[in-house]
């Protein structure tokens, strides 16, 4: 929680820059609409080692770093990773097989509904991403899971663009 | 029904002797009433006259004036104005009952509070019916400087029973969770109060997050999940979800889960040997009892979907549930064997977070069925769901122990709603903080 703003940040003006650039809309908003564009960056902050396919930009991605963008994000009430956070997976799961540490699958859920069911549904979204890197090749004993449910919102706000962005899975590196 | 909102408004008044934690004190408003059948004014209840107590000058606490606040927040009575009082005595020779019958009050409260060569209290009230001239209760009680508040809510539980025959539940207490954003960090601070919000206390105070409390049924315990630091050998500072178990007057806690996933939602049984959690040991959110004495764990949802925030029948019998085996959570009821599962809910497409009433004929839930996420009631002789609150971020919603209020959260503050939808009350602490969870007490002797 507390190493989350740094990076965090880094990624939102990222993903900003990367959206303001190719839409007219110029919001941060990790729906479907910006999944490509979001996605293609990740994979991009990762791919400079394996099979670099040329995705990469300026001032990212040092050779073996790890990947900038840590967020996957999900759907209403739904745990089942989305298309557009598959390339973000791939790119860590190729970073953990060349370089194996410990990371922590944090999930969240958006404000609405119980807290608890929230913890759950935050729980359920980080064993999602768990299987997803597990496919991907990554050691099953290096991910930990852990939810906060809706403790921890990115977005104080009250209405569907915060919520959206609340409902997600980071990746924790030591 | 027709509608009266904002009819009155009252708040609490501050009490010196309990400086500690008055900052965190819970202001109660009254929001908005309905008119209920029969009710003389149309207001928001019976009229009742308390006249300040007489006795010693300047006793350290106003006992009318509690026990004013305390009826008028049942949303039951509508206490006259001290100014409106056509007299005031303190003793019975002193009532001139033609004076109240022109008045048209048809209940009055005296009292007197005297003080002893000790230094203790004796505290006496009476209560009258008008209309025959006659006494209906007198009380006398022995009090110290510490429980004469208690006392003052005694006397107010005693004229609740004598004229709705429900017993009252001013000498109870709530827990609740208050969160204040320091910087970039949160903390949280879970609270022990009166009923009526006065001497708040602290129980625990936390950069994690304090969640889900909940009362033993004996009222002495509170139990409640919060995140403990791990150290593991790979050198990532790790974090695993707790469960503690609190005593709420010695402050001695024990954590009796903990590990990977959820460690969560926790529900005792009604005898107090037990205790529901939610717990996810294969990745997989289910329910299961740990037996508090032997440390044994069953487990007792098995189901891929998320099967979470058990609930106990009064009876010891049941169980409800959330689950969302059929692809949106509804609340399902089981035996406490984890068998017969039966879903319940039909109505809405999110119903979570069930509790029973205190004698296990309806529940309250979190509701959505259209107008966002409400308080409401289920009937579970009928089955049919009636929704209480009027706003769309509600949560966690606890009965009062005599079944007649339901406390819940909305977004910073609490509110609290009488089960016919008829009352409505707003509990908020100062701003900028927010105030959830809220779990009302059984009743204690």
């Amino acid at each position: 929680m507390k190493k989350l703003p740094r990076y965090l940040i880094l990624t939102l003006m990222a993903m900003t820059l990367a959206v303001a650039g190719c839409s007219s809309k110029g919001k941060t908003k990790p729906g479907d609409e910006v999944g490509g564009p979001g996605s293609g960056l990740a994979a991009g902050g990762a791919g400079t080692e394996e099979g670099g396919d040329g995705t990469g930009r300026p001032g990212e991605g040092a050779v073996g770093a790890i990947p900038t963008e840590r967020v996957v994000y999900f759907d209403y009430d739904k745990s089942d990773v989305r298309n557009d956070a598959r390339a973000v997976l791939e790119a860590h799961a190729a970073y953990l097989q060349s370089h194996p540490v410990s990371i922590r699958l944090e999930g969240h859920a958006d404000e609405r509904g119980s807290r608890e069911y929230n913890l759950a549904l935050g729980e359920r979204r980080a064993e999602s991403v768990k299987r997803a890197l597990v496919i991907m090749g990554v050691t099953e004993s290096l991910m930990n899971t852990l939810s906060y449910g809706e403790e921890h919102p990115i977005d104080p706000g009250h209405n569907e663009t915060s919520w959206q962005i609340n409902r997600r899975v980071e990746i924790i590196y030591p | 029904m027709r509608h009266l909102s904002l009819i009155l408004f009252l708040l609490l008044f501050c009490y010196p002797f309990l400086a500690s934690n008055t900052y965190a004190e819970i202001e109660i408003e009254i929001v908005g009433t309905e008119e209920g059948g029969g009710d003389a004014e149309g207001s928001s209840g019976q009229p009742i006259a308390i006249v300040p107590f007489g006795g010693i000058e300047r006793p350290p606490q106003d006992i009318a004036q509690i026990v004013t606040n305390d009826l008028y927040h049942s949303g039951r009575f509508a206490p006259m104005p001290v100014a409106t009082l056509p007299e005031q005595p303190s003793q019975a020779s002193q009532v001139h009952f033609p004076v109240w019958q022109q008045a048209g009050i048809p209940h009055l409260v005296i009292g007197r509070v005297q003080s002893s060569a000790t230094g203790d209290y004796t505290v006496e009230f009476q209560l009258f019916d008008i209309n025959t001239g006659s006494q209906i209760l007198g009380l006398s009680y022995n009090a110290n400087l510490n429980n004469l508040r208690q006392v003052a809510h005694q006397i107010s539980d005693q004229i609740y029973k004598a004229l709705t025959g429900e017993r009252g539940v001013f000498g109870t207490q709530i827990v609740y969770v208050v969160v204040q954003k320091m910087g970039k960090q949160k903390q949280y601070v879970l609270y022990l109060a009166d009923a009526d919000g006065a001497n708040p206390r602290t129980m625990l105070r936390s950069s994690e997050p304090i969640l889900s409390p909940t009362w033993s049924p004996d009222g002495q315990r509170v139990a409640y999940v919060t995140y403990d630091p791990i150290l593991s050998a790979k050198g990532l500072r790790d974090k695993q979800m707790a469960v503690y178990v609190q005593d709420i007057r010695t402050g001695k806690r024990n954590r009796v889960s903990i590990g990977r996933g959820i460690h969560g939602a926790p529900a005792w049984s009604p005898d107090g040997t037990k205790m529901a959690l939610t717990i996810s040991q294969n990745g997989n959110p289910d329910v299961h009892i740990l037996d508090l004495q032997t440390g044994n764990l069953t487990q007792l949802t098995n189901d891929k979907a998320v099967d979470t925030e058990p609930d106990w029948s009064p009876d010891g019998q049941s169980m409800v549930f959330t689950s969302d085996r059929s692809g949106q959570p509804q609340i399902y009821r089981m035996s406490t064997a984890g068998s017969n599962i039966q879903r319940v809910t039909f109505q809405g497409s999110y119903n979570a977070r069930a509790r029973f009433s205190p004698d296990g004929r309806k529940i309250t839930l979190l509701h959505n069925g259209g107008g966002g996420y409400q308080i409401a009631v289920m009937d579970l002789d009928n089955n049919r769901i009636n929704v209480l609150s009027r706003t769309s971020l509600d949560e966690s919603p606890s009965f009062a122990p005599n079944g007649s209020m339901i406390i819940y959260g909305t977004g910073a503050s609490l509110a609290a709603v009488s089960i016919d939808g008829r009352v409505h009350q707003r509990l908020s602490v100062e701003l900028g903080k927010e105030v959830r969870e809220p779990a009302w007490s059984p009743f204690t002797e």
